[in-house]
């Protein structure tokens, strides 16, 4: 398959770093096939990497659904709604500046690898409402899980069909003496959370911090393509770079369309 | 160490021809070098600098260990549980799972597939780095934190230990981890893309065949441990509760996570020493050898199964019953692929041509130890059994026979095999047979008293023990010092031979594989003309020569 490839010239320059082919590649050809099965294997790395919190995901969600349904409704699923389509976005213009650079459309590239930068910095900012929010009220994890008001609703418009939910779950733990804490919700009804909700906030902060952590990496490797574009290092000979950034931004992506519904959208 | 790198340049220019050791001078040269075989040269000298902390820790214990109480050094226990926790936190970590991929892998693969460098050399050297800083990163944090866990790290011990260092130690682990994922993505990347004209997947050395499957693990098992160790880290920062049962966690979750790295990382440490072991028994056979798909297939089937095996070390935490006889069962198949391995090169030496090298002891002494350690490994695997067994010497000698026989006599014979390829001069024969017997007696004596012990309920980690087993334990350390001084000698007798010994010929051996035909040591570049690969085990047109002390071959 290798040798095959690598007697398979296309006159194409597809390179990573170098203006030039490296010296232990027979062709560019080679060198681009590389790099792409190196890049998907940090793919397959990254995988596995989110697959722990994924896994501490489903061995809690399993044992105790009651927390998850509770407490995901604290989360604002407008916002996480926003966040999404942002971020499908930026996989779009990534996807789009890899085909603008491979049919030499530079200024089409460059405007699509700052549509995808501001898209991320956009993600990063809602993302930041929504922690703040989470800071202000108390939904965070361990023992700073403390909050001020009943799900669903934010301070004073305390949610009404949530309350009956949440008392409705809350009866598996009356086994549990002391199990529950009981809070007046701005009026209502007496609402029980169930027995360490704060679980929920500490993967839902992992897994939100982690993804974060992803975008701001994917942040800095395009604000050095752009600078790389600026300076009118692609074409249609040498894309490599722009091609592997956007697998890697796909894969953020991806994680982000799985968290939403794992977070946000639990019935 | 680069001190030491450029004086073997400086001695090299006896050599005629142009090779990677003489093909650029000073420290700057070996430091920033993107050369395989250089990075490879570098590991092994980082690497064994690691053996040899982690083994001053092992002496220091064993010397503890002749009486009971803090005996004759006067250590007291909170020493003695840092001292067992340095000891296996820098064995496993800088030692066992860099040591092979990372000295002999980066400097063989290339040239076994006829490449002029791994796919990407930068990040090669990114990875040795990498190495380098996680390996200072680390010790610094266990000996200044004064870690006391344990290598595994287990929850919630290392959630509610006051020692700090927790975290930066497993920040160290992080680091190392990617070191590891960079090495083993190379490598793959590698092996799929720059073998040469006639390389098929068959026609690939068992060497490559381990390493790629051990490169497998490496990307797929190690970040598991890097989101766990980063977990950990959180957990003691910020107290998430993921791990901590006071807030709801669940410790036994950080064992599974912890084990679905670290059981398949047993065969990051194994694999590649079956590799060595299957180009050793074959080239010194001079046989072909039995069964290559096999072999070849075993090594993937390993690395596979390995995956699906972890709970073996949750027998006794808490597991349910279904899952354990699960993967109990698992773990006895596993027991076929190894075995497959070990009847084909019995069945190369069988009838054959067979050369009493040095290469050639190191085989037949991890042969005798991996059995021994495999077939252990079979009671601890049964789960009545494994209930008696856990946490006792038996487990601890179970997995000193696998890991240390089999990557330390592995190693030994990978490097006294590409000895002359690596430096280009001979090592003294009658001294490395001495060593490999020493080194095989010596860890005889060390951990078969351990078996004995284990089955008669002496614990592990234990600081002081009952006045029974200290015939034992004195017989064990007795060991210790002599697997020491044969560790030692081996590699006198190695780093002598790099400088003073008699030169080497391209092939001393009648090696079949690709590394044997370019010179001894390697040029820059590994070879003038891209080579063409043909069958790696036969040796029918290789012949002696007396001229050069090595074969030639005669192709028509």
């Amino acid at each position: 398959m290798s040798t095959a490839a690598a007697h398979n010239h296309h006159g194409e320059e597809g390179h990573g770093h170098d203006p030039h082919l490296a010296h232990h590649f027979d062709s560019p050809q080679q060198q681009f096939d590389s790099g792409k099965l190196g890049i998907w294997l940090f793919l397959i790395q990254e995988v596995l990497f989110f697959s722990g919190l994924f896994c501490a995901y489903a061995v809690y969600r399993a044992n105790h659904p009651e927390i998850f349904e509770f407490a995901h409704r604290y989360l604002d699923v407008t916002l996480g709604a926003v966040n999404t389509a942002v971020l499908i976005c930026s996989s779009l213009t990534a996807a789009w500046s890899v085909r603008a650079a491979q049919l030499g459309q530079r200024k089409l590239m460059i405007g699509c690898i700052v549509v995808t930068i501001a898209c991320a910095f956009g993600f990063l900012g809602i993302k930041y409402v929504e922690y703040a929010h989470k800071f202000h009220d108390g939904l965070l994890w361990g023992e700073k899980f403390n909050p001020k008001y009943a799900p669903g609703g934010h301070g004073e418009e305390a949610g009404h069909s949530p309350t009956a939910d949440a008392e409705g779950h809350s009866g598996q733990h009356a086994t549990a003496p002391g199990a529950t804490i009981t809070q007046e919700a701005a009026g209502e009804a007496k609402v029980t959370t169930p027995r360490n909700t704060s679980i929920f906030f500490s993967i839902y902060f992992a897994m939100t911090g982690l993804h974060g952590l992803h975008v701001i990496a994917g942040i800095i490797v395009y604000v050095w393509l752009l600078w790389r574009a600026l300076k009118g290092e692609f074409g249609p000979k040498q894309y490599a770079a722009i091609d592997f950034a956007a697998l890697y931004w796909h894969l953020v992506d991806l994680v982000w369309i799985y968290l939403f519904p794992l977070l946000y959208l639990i019935r | 160490m680069s001190s030491l790198d450029t004086t073997m340049g400086h001695s090299a220019p006896s050599h005629a021809e142009d090779n990677y050791l003489t093909h650029a001078h000073g420290i700057k040269s070996w430091l920033l070098t993107l050369d395989h075989k250089r990075i490879g040269v570098m590991y092994l000298c980082s690497t064994v600098g690691a053996l040899m902390l982690g083994g001053v820790f092992a002496l220091l214990l064993r010397t503890k260990l002749l009486t009971p109480g803090p005996g004759i050094l006067d250590m007291s226990h909170d020493t003695y549980n840092r001292m067992f926790t340095l000891h296996g936190a820098i064995m496993v970590f800088l030692f066992i799972i860099p040591a092979i991929p990372g000295a002999l892998g980066n400097f063989v693969l290339p040239i076994m597939l006829g490449a002029k460098d791994v796919a990407f050399p930068k990040l090669n050297l990114a990875s040795y780095y990498l190495w380098v800083f996680g390996a200072v990163f680390f010790v610094t944090a266990m000996v200044a934190g004064s870690i006391d866990t344990g290598w595994t790290f287990y929850t919630p011990y290392s959630v509610t230990t006051p020692a700090n260092g927790v975290i930066w130690a497993t920040m160290g682990v992080f680091i190392l981890g990617f070191s590891s994922i960079f090495t083993g993505l190379n490598f793959i990347v590698t092996i799929h893309k720059l073998r040469a004209e006639g390389m098929t997947w068959f026609r690939m050395p068992l060497f490559l065949w381990a390493i790629y499957s051990t490169s497998v693990i490496q990307v797929l098992a190690t970040p598991v441990l890097a989101i766990t160790v980063l977990l950990l880290t959180v957990e003691r920062t910020l107290h998430v509760g993921i791990f901590d049962p006071s807030l709801g966690g669940d410790p036994v979750l950080f064992q599974h996570f912890f084990w679905f790295y670290s059981h398949p990382a047993v065969y990051i440490m194994i694999l590649p020493g079956f590799g060595i072991i299957s180009e050793i028994v074959g080239v010194h056979s001079r046989k072909h050898v039995f069964g290559y798909r096999f072999i070849a297939f075993s090594s993937l089937a390993i690395a596979l199964l390995g995956f699906l095996v972890w709970g073996h070390h949750l027998f006794t935490s808490g597991q349910s019953a279904l899952a354990s006889v699960i993967f109990s069962a698992i773990t006895f198949t596993i027991a076929i692929p190894s075995a497959i391995k070990i009847f084909n090169w019995l069945a190369t030496m069988y009838k054959s041509s067979l050369q009493l090298t040095t290469p050639m002891w190191y085989a037949f002494g991890f042969i005798v130890l991996f059995v021994i350690g495999g077939l252990t490994g079979l009671f601890l695997a049964a789960m009545a059994v494994d209930i008696h067994l856990h946490d006792t010497y038996f487990v601890v000698a179970h997995f000193h026979y696998v890991m240390v026989g089999g990557t330390l006599l592995a190693l030994f014979g990978g490097l006294y095999h590409w000895w002359p390829k690596m430096f280009g001069r001979m090592y003294n024969e009658m001294w490395g047979k001495v060593g490999a017997v020493l080194v095989t007696i010596g860890f005889n004596v060390t951990f078969f008293p351990q078996f004995v012990m284990g089955t008669r309920g002496m614990p592990r980690r234990y600081f002081t023990y009952l006045p029974e087993f200290q015939a034992f334990h004195i017989a064990s350390t007795l060991g210790a010092y002599l697997l020491g001084f044969g560790i030692v000698l081996a590699f006198a007798n190695l780093a002598i031979g790099a400088f003073r010994g008699r030169k080497a010929s391209a092939n001393p051996w009648g090696g079949a594989t690709l590394e044997w035909e370019c010179s001894s040591p390697p040029p820059h570049d590994n070879f003038a003309v891209t080579p063409t690969a043909h069958d790696p085990y036969d040796f029918a047109h290789l012949s002696y020569d007396e001229k050069t002390d090595g074969y030639v071959a005669r192709r028509s």
